[in-house]
């Protein structure tokens, strides 16, 4: 649903006569055109993942990182304008560790996602500062169990079970909602979003892909790190020989 | 004489304690404030609330110990607020642990931050002058602790219960009133668990005696129309 807000969207501070801030549906637009970040919520964790479009062969695979540690339980993974996410995960690791000096134990994931949801809602309320035109997938295991927070460049925050942003966003969400996450754990979760991910790769539009996994889990000690060499390997593998698959039938 | 000077800072010379069963936390102390050789009051509640579920024993300067858990109780209020949920004994512990260190210079008061909350159960925080903070098994602070060190070692044992627990402490601080002169009045106890906070009161009458202590009467008026006592024959 798209139309143009003709003099009502010049600015952030301007509302359109159908109550609409069209710079901020401006700044999701910029997400929508960023690669495929997916995270989910499994029994034992949460498992993120990104397609990372491959701009130049020139590029060394490992760099451009999407995925961020925020705090030793928690991580973002970033989808839109790669130098606005920066900006909201250096917030984000800043808030972490004010936190922690003053009340001397880990920030809830849920209280981060809020202090990320407000900052970013910050930049919704002056003229002389633009939305973000990223969206963040935020997967953290504290006390009270694994969570998962998604933040939008209007500063909503909800938490979810599965998200998706970026292209392919609606068909990865169709996808995910197939998958029964309150049984599957984190290890069998990677496998899914990896398929998943390579399933909704566009190929004809977009040429080369890297896929980028995090997760934060019992297996990881409830510590937020890459996925391990061998086990993203082995998704993959499963992940290309599902495509394959599906092409021969 | 020149030892009664009322213009000397109220300080709490005080016993308190801070002690951890299996299910929560007992805290005790007794009850003297001395301004000097002066008891300004002896009938003081040492034991302050923080939140629902935790609470302190105040030692040192009265005024210091008081200003330190008024600006707490304010903090966690808004934590409590912010978190939707109630505060942990340990974020309480760090929040005076702050004020502790970084006014190092300018206060001088003890404290033993106790308390009961869903994650980690009963716990001890000791956070003595300087501002370090220790968690602990059991904690013991003030003038009259000095005279519990032993008893502790030998008394304290893992996993009592609830009234064992409490028995201790009662113990403990009227063994500690009996020696330490800034040390006196009743015995107070707050008990913390995942069912709530209990608060105990022991008038003096009701504390052991130890060795040569003398009964206590119950007012003046009877001590002074006893009868004279019987001259010794030798």
């Amino acid at each position: 649903m798209s139309s143009i807000g003709t003099g009502y969207d010049l600015s952030v501070t301007t509302f359109s006569p159908d109550g609409r801030v069209f710079q901020i549906e401006y700044a999701a637009k910029a997400v929508d055109n960023s690669g495929t970040v997916i995270g989910i919520k499994c029994k034992d964790g949460v498992v993120m993942g990104v397609e990372k479009l491959i701009t130049s062969k020139m590029m060394l695979p490992g760099s451009n990182r999407r995925i961020h540690s925020v705090h030793r339980h928690s991580g973002m993974a970033v989808a839109g304008l790669a130098a606005d996410g920066r900006q909201i995960v250096a917030r984000a690791k800043g808030e972490a560790s004010s936190y922690e000096s003053v009340y001397g134990e880990a920030i809830p994931v849920k209280e981060l996602a809020g202090r990320v949801a407000n900052y970013v809602h910050l930049c919704t309320l002056y003229w002389w500062l633009r939305p973000f035109g990223c969206g963040v997938i935020l997967g953290g295991y504290d006390r009270d169990g694994p969570q998962l927070y998604m933040i939008e460049p209007s500063g909503i925050s909800y938490r979810y079970f599965g998200a998706a942003i970026g292209k392919g966003k609606q068909a990865a969400k169709t996808e995910i909602e197939k998958l029964k996450l309150s049984e599957m754990t984190c290890r069998e979760g990677v496998i899914e979003i990896a398929k998943i991910i390579y399933k909704i790769h566009d190929e004809a539009k977009d040429k080369a892909f890297e896929l980028e996994m995090s997760w934060v889990c019992d297996e990881s000690k409830r510590q937020h790190e890459k996925v391990p060499e061998e086990l993203l390997e082995e998704a993959k593998a499963a992940a290309r020989l599902a495509l394959e698959e599906m092409d021969a039938d | 004489m020149d030892c009664l000077n009322l213009n000397e800072p109220h300080s709490m010379g005080t016993t308190i304690i801070g002690v951890t069963y299996d299910g929560g936390v007992v805290l005790g102390a007794d009850s003297r404030t001395s301004t000097g050789v002066y008891v300004a009051n002896r009938a003081s509640d040492k034991i302050t609330q923080l939140t629902d579920n935790v609470y302190v024993c105040r030692s040192g300067s009265a005024a210091d110990s008081q200003i330190v858990s008024d600006y707490v109780r304010y903090f966690l209020h808004q934590h409590t607020i912010q978190l939707g949920q109630p505060a942990t004994v340990k974020v309480a512990a760090n929040l005076v642990r702050l004020l502790a260190y970084n006014n190092k210079n300018m206060l001088q008061t003890g404290l033993i931050v106790g308390g009961w909350d869903k994650y980690e159960g009963g716990k001890i925080y000791g956070v003595p002058l300087g501002g370090t903070i220790l968690e602990q098994p059991f904690a013991i602070g003030g003038s009259g602790s000095s005279y519990l060190y032993g008893f502790f070692d030998q008394a304290w044992k893992e996993g009592m219960t609830k009234e064992e627990a409490e028995s201790l402490v009662v113990k403990a601080v009227s063994l500690a009133i009996a020696r330490d002169g800034a040390s006196g009045g009743v015995v107070r106890t707050v008990t913390i668990n995942a069912d709530g906070v209990t608060k105990n009161f022991y008038p003096g009458d009701t504390l052991p005696l130890w060795h040569e202590e003398i009964p206590a009467q119950n007012s003046l008026l009877d001590i002074l129309s006893a009868p004279s006592p019987e001259p010794m024959s030798m």
